[in-house]
Formats: C-alpha cells, structure tokens, sequence
C-alpha cells in the first residue's frame, strides 16, 4: 500500500498535496474496489474542510468525498468522467480528483506515517 | 470482511468485478456456509411443507431441489428458501443466513401436531458454490459421478475428491453451477482443493451482482415480512394450494418489481423512483453491471405506475434518466 511522505491525509482517507490537488489514498480506493462513477464537483464552488462535495462510487457502494481543506475549488479529474477506474490504477495520479486554491487546511490532517499507523 | 447474518463474510478478494467476471466467463467459487439448513423428516414431512409454502412440494421428486417461499399468514414472506427432496419422507430446506432463527420459530409453530421431525442442521454443513460455465467440467475429473446426466435442480451424493458431499446442480448467479453440502470439518479442505482447479474466489460483492443481473431477488431488498411476494417477477412459486399466506397473498399486491437500466450514474437501495416528477417508488437493488457496462437496479413501485418506459430516479438531489427494462437483466 503507497502512501507517499509529501502529501498530507484526512482521516475520512482524502490526500491533500501542496499544490492543493485532492485525491483519495491507495488504502481507500483499494478499500473501495472497483470504482465506477465519480461525481465531481463545479469549478468555483467555495467549500469548508470537512465538507462533503464529491462522491465515488463503487459496483458495491456509494462514498463521500470531504474537502481536506477550505477553498475554492479550481480545477477537477475531467478524464474521471470517462475513465473512473483511474481512481484505482493512479490514486496519486491519473486518479486525482479536484484541485483546490486553499485558504485553510482542515485541522486534523495526518502526516504519511501517522495516517499509515491509523489505517495499518 | 464484513458481519452478515452472525458471520464474518468476504466482501471480494481480488475484486468484485474480476470476480463477477471469472463467474460470467470460467468458473468461481463462493464460501455460503452461512446458509441455514434445516432437515424435515417424518411421515407428515410432506404435507408439513406443503402447508407451510407456496410452491407445489408434491410435484418434488426424491433428487431434486426446488425454490421456494415460507409465507406468512398476512402474505408477506417469512423467507424464499431451496427445497431438496432425499427421499419420499426426508426433505433438506436452505434458508438465508440472517433468518435462520425466524424461520426455525415458523417451522417449529407450524409443525405442531404433525408427525414431522425438525432438525436444525446449520451448524453440520459448509456449503460452497461453484458457478460458471466451465463449472462442470472443471468438477468432472474429481468426482464419482457423470454430472451430464444431472439436469439442474438436480440433488444428489457424491464423492469429490474423495470426500462425501451431496451437490445441487443450483445456485444463485444465473449462471451452470454446483452447490457443495460438505461436512463443515471438511469445508476448508474442499475449498483449497477447489482452488486448486483454478476456480476464482468470490465473496459477498461479486455474489450480489451476479444475482442482480440475473434478476433474482434478495430477502431484505426485494421481499420482506410485510412486502407482497407477488410485486416480485417470482409469481410462479404461488401454487393454486391450501398453504399458510393463502389468504393474504390472493389480494392484488399495490406495487410490483421492475427492472431498470440507467445510461452512468449508479443508483443504491432506497433512492426515490419517480414519473413525471412524481415519486412512485423506490430502488431495491442497485448496482454498476459488470457484464452490461452500465448501472442496473430493481425497483418497487405503484402498481399502476409501473409499466410505463421511462422513468427517472433521483440521486443526491438530482434526477438521473432511467429506461425500464424486463428482467433478468443477463441470461445465460
């Protein structure tokens, strides 16, 4: 399982890179299996850490994806659209999901290596 | 793993969809040891079960198995069941797993004053699925049997790779298959020897998808206690017959069972079905077919709503498209 040193993680599994990009860990979308559909969210919107504003789907289930940090939100995963299995090839990278100007990281994000004891 | 029924299941083990697939195209194998077994004996053993279900137990010959419903007196169901018939007095039900203490409570009530003797087998047998088109041929080799002569629904004692089992040429994803009664001692021996034939592993997720496809129903999603069985497509398993819900089932059930297909967007249990902007009813079952390539579900609605062609279901606030379709979804 990859979980690479230089991103940070929430508990609810989303990563966060300091570019502001917004993907899920290798540990969730194994988790998850097979993804299906991703729903994004619209480029502009404003949201708060914590907040639910995607969605990605499984064959087996439905899950929320939660702003690691506020923001705005300013580019999303088009190829998603298309190609949601990326989600599970490329979970830090093909897979990402949103991009997001932020203005405030949530406050409970996890370092690599306590995000990996929380999830081993 | 996943807590189902008092048991700890496997929800996939490479994944679902490698696992829908293996079953679709090969062969897979599912642990369903959790299924409750219960055997019936007695001289009254047939008119036992004759009154406690709805299809024709009568029409049941020794070596083979039937599906079945437990109705209850207001006609909903108390469980759908299989039933093999071992001999003119001695019949095995499989029941699922998380009724197994309910249906127990029914049969024990209903059997009082009959000379029928109940026994709970769940505990004895490990019970293990091997679906898929190569199924029997990947089986053949190991047995004592000729598996051509052995039509489906057949139900019958052989010896695979030299342990005693009885197997059923049954099973629940719409694909040929086998269903293995083993000891449970000798359950986890089997399945490493069955995975030695290259059969795939399949747990709980594949499992779920290949019946949905395949358009059977599932208890808790598409019947229950108070849901009329006849809603569903199954309405065959009612026989013209004096039996328990009898009088509760003949009533014209409100709702009924559709199909539906959707263009991306996969759409779960309890999401509103609406025409016209109008809700009438909601998704039962709702998965992304693996074998389609495009999210299916099963849904309950108004009678009187339910056979038009195009339907919306409403997924987090907005409403996403869907076309009926009859069912199954996926025929072999």
């Amino acid at each position: 399982m990859q979980t690479p040193n230089e991103l940070k993680y929430a508990a609810s599994h989303e990563w966060l890179a300091s570019d502001g990009t917004v993907g899920i860990s290798d540990f969730a979308q194994d988790q998850l299996g097979d993804v299906v559909y991703v729903e994004l969210p619209e480029v502009g919107r404003v949201v708060t850490a914590g907040e639910s504003i995607a969605v990605v789907e499984s064959v087996k289930t439905a899950s929320d994806i939660y702003a690691p940090a506020s923001g705005t939100i300013v580019a999303v995963n088009e190829q998603l659209s298309g190609n949601p299995e990326l989600v599970n090839s490329g979970p830090y990278g093909d897979g990402w999901l949103f991009k997001l100007d932020v203005t405030e990281e949530g406050g409970d994000l996890m370092d690599a290596e306590a995000y990996t004891a929380a999830n081993g | 793993m996943v807590p189902f029924g008092g048991w700890d299941m496997p929800v996939q083990y490479a994944g679902v969809k490698a696992e829908h697939d293996a079953v679709r195209t090969r062969a897979g194998v599912f642990d369903v040891s959790h299924m409750g077994e219960f055997r019936v004996q007695g001289p009254d053993a047939e008119a036992f079960l004759q009154r406690v279900t709805t299809n024709d137990i009568g029409k049941l010959k020794p070596g083979r198995a039937q599906y079945n419903w437990l109705p209850n007196e207001a006609g909903g169901l108390v469980d759908d069941i299989y039933v093999y018939r071992v001999g003119a007095e001695e019949f095995l039900l499989v029941v699922n797993a998380s009724n197994v203490a309910k249906d127990w409570a029914h049969l024990q009530a209903h059997a009082a004053g009959s000379d029928v003797q109940l026994t709970d087998e769940s505990g004895r047998w490990g019970l293990l699925a091997v679906q898929g088109p190569e199924a029997a041929a990947l089986l053949q080799p190991h047995l004592d049997v000729d598996l051509g002569a052995k039509k489906k629904n057949a139900y019958f004692p052989a010896r695979l790779f030299g342990q005693d089992v009885w197997l059923a040429r049954t099973g629940y994803t719409g694909e040929d298959g086998f269903e293995v009664f083993v000891d449970a001692e000798g359950a986890e021996a089997l399945w490493e020897k069955l995975l030695t034939l290259g059969l795939t592993p399949a747990g709980l997720g594949a499992r779920d998808t290949l019946r949905l496809e395949a358009g059977f129903p599932l208890y808790g999603h598409e019947f229950a206690e108070d849901l009329h069985p006849l809603a569903s497509t199954y309405t065959w398993v009612v026989k013209d017959k004096e039996h328990v819900g009898r009088a509760g089932i003949q009533a014209q059930p409100p709702v009924k069972l559709i199909g539906l297909a959707l263009e991306r967007v996969p759409v779960r249990e309890g999401y509103p079905v609406l025409l016209n902007g109008q809700p009438v009813g909601h998704v039962t079952s709702g998965t992304s077919s693996p074998t389609l390539g495009h999210p299916i579900a099963m849904a309950l609605v108004q009678a009187d709503a339910a056979h038009e062609g195009a339907y919306e279901v409403e997924v987090r606030g907005k409403a996403q498209p869907a076309r009926r379709v009859e069912l199954p979804f996926y025929k072999r």
